[in-house]
């Protein structure tokens, strides 16, 4: 299992964590909203051991509860993802909208399969429940922003190229 | 309560409102399977092995988790029901390494044992179990997550006894396990290494590291001079490894074996707790009479210990600085004996039995020994010891007697009570008592602090002035004592804590299938052991006189200090802020 060594929690991310908190009003019971808002602004999308246990100092909850609830939800990550998760819905309408070309064009394109980040740790493929774009399928999410219509090469270069 | 009526099988039975069928069934000679059940736990219902058919229910209802009700009707052993549990079991070994020929639960297992009651000699199902890497380079538990049934024992027992939770359920499905966050090795987390998860699990996901190997190593070389001690807790569990009747005394017949083992000299654990009552005693009215910090705690049980360096470093001080009758008497048979018996220090092997994991950590500890020399050389739990007595193939049952060597094998009864909750609390006060009034304490008894209850509080009146005590087992329990301490709102004066749930006779180290009915059994069996003794107060037991006069001095003299006192240190966890 990938973990972190020390040093990673930075006076900034550290600041950034504690507005976090306080907005959640230090509510130990909205750990779930706590933790994505978190890992939105983590680098490289997820949640490292290092911010656990200061999650679980701050709210006096057990760092192993904190870990339940980070395995547990399918959109939360216990090790890093990449700077880009690129988010592909795995619903019969993407399907159907071949979101199998999207799939195999952002494997050929970034050289990685699905799961995997490319070597800089920029890019990162992944299946997701659907997220509600049915209407502009076949389409990708990443960091929140969906990508819709990538039924071309092109579009998907272009998609590519917004991430920088 | 109320009595009901319900059929188990078209067998009618009268039971109690508030059983479940499991209960129930065994008041008709029926054992349902069951994996996950835990007499002692809270029942979660997880692994579906003990399902049966209620008449009138649509699915099978798990026996461990449904409770009877009026005219109810069971069948444990339909063709549906078997089918079943059968099929639940095939899936589980379908997802378990199994390596029972080299597992350390071969023959003690609850999983093989289903396996063989349900004769499942061709399986149907592929092996497609995640063979992952074994966590054994820790001091006391070996962790085997590919042999984990996913039963929850063991974060139950840390949870509900010991209010750790360094173990708990992570993920969901198939990436579902028991684990520690992150999957970090356990003595890195909030773990104390108290062992109760090793003690709860099923099979051998969580087993004691095995260190009977440096024994037999140490055994075999003629240049050592191999000793042993035992703690008080061992005798009266030790039995129940070999079938005897629960909680039997079989001190003499330990003594035995020990020695066909071939242990040089086979000395008592008990004489080095009568050592510790008359170094905390001192140290409590020294503490009480010249302004030290109060209340002073206790310090024999290791799990405890690491408990406050890693759960309640701000409060250290509390703790009283006298060491555990394990390094009391490392310390003094790398030191005393060798004076006495004329044999060099070097040459020495200390060997402890002991009912606990966090033993084999505190001995280990670096401040635990003196020029470049460990006091205690090796701890063994009491499973550990059992093992080497099968392996020795004695018929330990049938043993012959015999008694403990010189100078540091007779305890007195204060000394046995110490593997009891309340114990060394019962024998501080008896010693304190008398040293404190100058007057001769004739009731040696303090039921007050006796028996099972989570925490216990008494009074003792020392020559006029009031003096308030509390007793507390389970980590559980400690922490709502040390919260009070933390807080200022206690005034307490002396304060005992075990971290096993009724204190050392349920270590996290003893027999497989301990349970609070067995704990309690052992609890009796030591008083009776302390009742049976000719010499019940610490401070009249003669050897411990004769190494105060030919060697240490006075408690808490200056060799003491040197030799018997220790100091505790924070332990960060792995990351601070
Ligand atoms: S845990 Fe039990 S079933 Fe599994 S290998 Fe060990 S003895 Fe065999
Ligand atoms: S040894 Fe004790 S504290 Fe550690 S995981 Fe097991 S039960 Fe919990
Ligand atoms: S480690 Fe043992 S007690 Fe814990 S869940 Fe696995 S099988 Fe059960
Ligand atoms: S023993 Fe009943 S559900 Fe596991």
């Amino acid at each position: 299992m990938m973990r972190d060594e020390k040093g990673m929690m930075t006076p900034e991310l550290r600041a950034e964590i504690d507005a976090i908190l306080t907005a959640s009003g230090n509510d130990g019971s909205k750990l779930v909203g706590i933790l994505l808002d978190i890992q939105d602004i983590i680098p490289m999308h997820y949640i490292p051991e290092e911010v656990a246990y200061y999650l679980a100092e701050k709210l006096n909850v057990k760092v192993s509860n904190v870990y339940d609830v980070i395995s547990f939800y399918a959109s939360l990550y216990d090790r890093p993802r990449g700077q880009y998760p690129i988010q592909m819905c795995e619903s019969i309408v993407c399907g159907v909208n071949d979101n199998g070309f999207v799939f195999a064009t952002l494997q050929e394109m970034l050289g990685i399969g699905l799961n995997e980040a490319t070597a800089d740790g920029k890019y990162y493929l992944e299946c997701v429940p659907c997220f509600g774009a049915c209407d502009v399928a076949p389409a990708v999410r990443v960091n929140g922003k969906v990508y819709g219509h990538l039924n071309s090469r092109e579009k998907i270069e272009a998609m590519l190229a917004e991430l920088v | 309560m109320a009595k009901i009526n319900i059929k188990i099988n078209n067998i009618p039975l009268e039971v109690e409102e508030g059983m479940t069928i499991l209960q129930a069934a065994k008041l008709i000679q029926v054992d349902i399977p069951h994996l996950c059940y835990h007499p002692d736990q809270s029942v979660r219902g997880h692994c579906r092995v003990c399902s049966v058919e209620v008449v009138g229910g649509r699915k099978l209802m798990p026996a461990c988790a449904t409770k009877v009700w009026e005219g109810m009707e069971v069948f444990t052993n339909t063709k549906k029901v078997y089918d079943t549990q059968k099929l639940l079991l095939e899936m589980i070994l379908a997802n378990h390494k199994q390596e029972c020929l080299t597992c350390q639960r071969n023959g003690n297992c609850e999983l093989q044992n289903l396996s063989k009651r349900f004769n499942l000699t061709s399986p149907k199902l592929p092996n497609v179990v995640e063979k992952l890497p074994v966590e054994n380079n820790a001091t006391c538990i070996v962790r085997d997550l590919s042999k984990c049934v996913k039963c929850g024992r063991c974060a139950k027992a840390c949870r509900e006894f010991q209010g750790i939770e360094a173990i708990s359920y992570t993920g969901r499905s198939s990436h579902f396990k028991v684990m520690s966050a992150f999957g970090e090795n356990l003595e890195k987390t909030d773990c104390i290494l108290c062992g109760q998860c090793t003690a709860a699990c099923p099979v051998g996901a969580l087993v004691e590291k095995d260190d009977t190997d440096k024994v037999y190593e140490a055994l075999q070389d003629p240049t050592k001079h191999v000793i042993v001690q035992v703690a008080p807790a061992v005798r009266v569990a030790l039995g129940d490894a070999f079938g005897m009747e629960k909680a039997s005394i079989v001190t003499s017949k330990m003594v035995t074996a020990l020695r066909r083992l071939g242990f040089d000299q086979v000395f008592d654990t008990n004489f080095a707790a009568d050592v510790t009552i008359m170094e905390e005693g001192t140290e409590l009215l020294d503490r009480v009479q010249n302004g030290g910090t109060l209340p002073m705690i206790t310090s024999c049980s290791p799990g405890w210990i690491n408990f406050m360096e890693k759960h309640y470093p701000d409060q250290l001080a509390h703790l009283s600085t006298t060491k555990s009758p394990q390094q009391i008497f490392g310390a003094l048979s790398k030191t005393y004996y060798p004076k006495v018996s004329g044999i060099d220090a070097k040459d020495i092997v200390t060997v402890s039995i002991m009912p606990c994991t966090a033993k084999k950590y505190e001995a280990a500890r670096p401040e635990m020994g003196r020029d470049g020399m460990k006091d205690v050389d090796i701890v063994l739990t009491t499973r550990e010891l059992s093992r080497m007595i099968a392996t020795a193939g004695f018929d330990f049952a049938e043993l012959p007697d015999d008694d403990f060597d010189a100078p540091m094998g007779i305890g007195t009864g204060a000394g046995a009570i110490f593997g009891a909750t309340g114990g060394v609390m019962e024998a501080a006060l008896r010693t304190v008592y008398e040293v404190a009034t100058g007057k001769e304490l004739v009731k040696v008894e303090f039921n007050d602090v006796r028996g099972y209850e989570g925490i216990k509080e008494s009074e003792v009146d020392l020559n006029g002035t009031k003096v308030r005590i509390a007793v507390a087992h389970g980590l559980k329990n400690a922490r709502v004592i040390m919260d009070a301490v933390r807080a200022g709102k206690c005034d307490y004066t002396f304060i005992e804590i075990m971290a096993c749930p009724g204190g050392c006779i349920g270590g996290g180290g003893q027999p497989i299938k301990t349970t609070v009915d067995i704990k309690k059994m052992r609890m009796d069996a030591l008083y009776d052991i302390d009742e049976s003794l000719p010499l019940r107060k610490s401070h009249e037991n003669p050897q411990v006189k004769e190494v105060y006069d030919n060697f240490l001095g006075k408690p808490c003299g200056h060799l003491s200090h040197d030799l018997l006192h220790t100091t505790y240190q924070k332990v960060d966890k792995k990351y601070t802020f």
